[in-house]
């Protein structure tokens, strides 16, 4: 019935989850630009991905699981995806030459020009 | 059934095994019903921690110099001690699947037993890690402030304080239940409920427990290695 894998499997994958929990540290404290947040999340995924194609025997389940597992990540990027579109596209102009969405600039900038001021962020906060 | 003379008068005058129920053809089926059963729930807590992860996404994106701020307060020692323990409990966790599969009842109540006590060490040491936050006034609407050349940086911290607290807070309350579901496991191992045919229980606590264990993977690097180089 259900699938048995061998010993050594499971202490190959654990090995190499260690392996890369180093790398993921070792990765964090150089510096790699934009790429830092990248590496991190590529490691990250890597590892989830292993734990569940052998721990969790994702790969050796029915083709019916397989696609509910699937599911899940496919369902999670369209809340990502589409959430960051709206929200990452608020400030642009909406046609040539108009005006930029007013209200809709991300509060990062405002919250900078609150601290060269030496005030708190919070009143560009209470804005959104 | 398609054959409705083939039903037996006494419904358990058949030799079928104890733990099939009637409305299964066979053990395989059953479990495969509750294999893909597990992962639909698993697929409902991915979206639970997915909403999460989103609001993490976007104020990470909205204050990077708040996240890297606030990830250098988190002591990357403890963080990564935890990742190798609860890592360990899924390696223990799959050897406890592996030996009620194959029938060792004792290695598999080892194995579980073993789960449980990584399992205890990663919410003792999330104890003390959380201890500090208390001590440091890093833990939001509980006189929170910071001090130093992130004083400025308060605000949006404290966004990154809550967001903290409540992922790693229901990561914490998912491995309570999984400890409560665990000691269920072990003790119904114990008495030998468990065979080579059926030992499904054990392996759905188990893909309970790895989904608990990913949900860390993610959490140590997004929350514990923001921007660390300093820059």
């Amino acid at each position: 019935m259900s699938h048995i894998s061998p010993k050594s499997t499971y202490y190959t994958i654990f090995g190499i989850l260690m392996g890369l929990t180093a790398l993921t540290v070792f990765a964090a404290f150089h510096h790699l630009g934009v790429f830092n947040f990248s590496v991190a999340l590529g490691i990250a995924i890597t590892k989830a991905t292993l734990v569940i194609l052998f721990f969790m025997h994702a790969k050796y389940s029915s083709r019916l699981t397989k696609l509910f597992v699937g599911m899940s990540f496919f369902f999670l990027m369209i809340l990502f995806t589409l959430t960051m579109t709206d929200y990452l596209s608020r400030g642009l102009k909406t046609y040539p030459g108009g005006a930029a969405g007013a209200g809709y600039a991300p509060p990062r900038a405002k919250s900078a020009a609150h601290e060269a001021a030496g005030e708190e962020p919070r009143e560009g906060e209470a804005a959104h | 059934m398609s054959d409705a003379a083939a039903i037996p008068a006494d419904a358990h005058a058949h030799g079928h095994h104890p733990d099939l129920q009637h409305h299964f053809d066979s053990l395989e089926q059953q479990h495969e019903a509750a294999t893909l059963g597990m992962w639909l729930f698993l697929v409902t807590e991915v979206l639970f921690f997915g909403g999460l992860f989103m609001a993490y996404l976007l104020y990470r994106v909205w204050y990077p110099e708040a996240w890297a701020a606030g990830s250098e307060e988190l002591s990357i020692r403890l963080g990564g001690f935890n990742t190798v323990v609860l890592i360990g409990s899924s390696l223990t966790m799959a050897m406890a699947v592996r030996s009620a599969q194959t029938g060792y009842r004792r290695a598999t109540v080892g194995w579980l037993l073993g789960t449980m006590a990584l399992g205890l060490t990663f919410l003792v040491v999330k104890f003390f890690e959380y201890k500090d936050k208390f001590t440091h006034h890093h833990v939001p609407g509980y006189d929170f402030h910071i001090e130093g050349a992130h004083a400025g940086l308060a605000g949006p911290m404290e966004i990154f304080f809550s967001l903290y607290f409540t992922m790693t807070g229901l990561h914490a309350l998912h491995m309570i239940i999984g400890f409560g579901i665990m000691s269920v496991i072990t003790w119904m191992a114990y008495r030998g409920r468990f065979s080579t045919q059926w030992s499904t229980p054990v392996e759905m606590s188990g893909l309970y427990w790895h989904f608990v264990d990913i949900v860390w993977i993610f959490l140590f690097p997004l929350l514990y290695l923001v921007d660390r180089t300093g820059q």
